[in-house]
């Protein structure tokens, strides 16, 4: 179910749980694959983990009759990573901050600010039906702060 | 990969020794039930041993947050000891750390608690 050419790989996958972890250990082998460092490996597969069950959890439901879509690329930028659900679509700007004092407690909500912190550009984009979640790692230094692009 | 969870009692404190990774799914249910028992036996002190806790993603931080949560409306008190960098660079970019009692040493943890009678 995958599509390999030098510096992209994607894959179709199940809305399961197994898909996440696979998601998130494809990020890891290929980040390092790519030249990333151990800390930017790990912030990579965590944002592509997040973002994946988002993708599974709550653009799918589970549903077994759709699949998402995920895909590895090396650009001059630096590592960028599409994943792509078949969902009723995500309105960015509804996600509350978990930072604020009344959701700090909450056990939910962190998915998307984790993916924003770990991240050098995220963009969000609604496909009615379906969400588009772009991650961007740029080569060579870490993440200080996340960008975010809504169209 | 997937999470292991034994208990202990020191000192009327109940040490919960965790392996593995708390994530969605597995291992999040397991720490889930983990203190759900031992509330339900109203062991309310716990103290969780994250030293071999090797990834945490969103979901495992909200079942850290709910287990802190429940301890705490049963009149208890749930504790962190031995944090990775990893989850402690967690618990820092999520603002979670000031809320949890974090300990890196297991003898001063257990005395931290209150004594049981």
């Amino acid at each position: 179910m995958d599509s390999r050419a030098k510096n992209r790989v994607t894959y179709t996958l199940d809305s399961t749980l197994e898909s996440v972890n696979m998601a998130e250990q494809k990020a890891l082998e290929v980040s390092g694959k790519w030249g990333f460092d151990e800390d930017a490996q790990h912030h990579i597969s965590m944002a592509v983990r997040e973002a994946a069950v988002n993708a599974v959890l709550h653009g799918n439901g589970y549903d077994p009759n759709k699949k998402f879509f995920i895909a590895y690329e090396m650009t001059p930028k630096g590592m960028v990573i599409t994943v792509t659900d078949q969902g009723k679509g995500l309105d960015p700007q509804s996600i509350p901050d978990p930072l604020a004092p009344d959701n700090l407690m909450k056990p939910s909500g962190r998915g998307i600010f984790l993916i924003r912190s770990f991240m050098d550009e995220v963009t969000i984009r609604n496909l009615d039906p379906g969400t588009e979640i772009t991650l961007v790692k740029h080569v060579g230094h870490e993440a200080a702060n996340s960008k975010e692009e809504v169209k | 990969m997937t999470l292991k969870a034994s208990s202990r009692q020191v000192d009327g404190v109940n040490i919960v020794d965790l392996n593995g990774r708390i994530t969605l799914g597995e291992g999040s249910v397991i720490l889930r039930d983990t203190v759900r028992d031992l509330i339900s036996k109203g062991r309310k002190h716990i103290l969780l041993n994250l030293g071999d806790v090797t990834y945490i993603d969103s979901s495992g931080i909200g079942e850290l947050v709910s287990a802190f949560t429940s301890v705490r409306n049963q009149g208890g008190e749930l504790k962190l000891l031995k944090l990775t960098k990893k989850v402690h660079d967690l618990l820092q970019i999520t603002k979670l750390y000031t809320v949890f009692d974090v300990r890196d040493d297991e003898a001063q943890a257990v005395q931290s608690f209150p004594k049981t009678k």
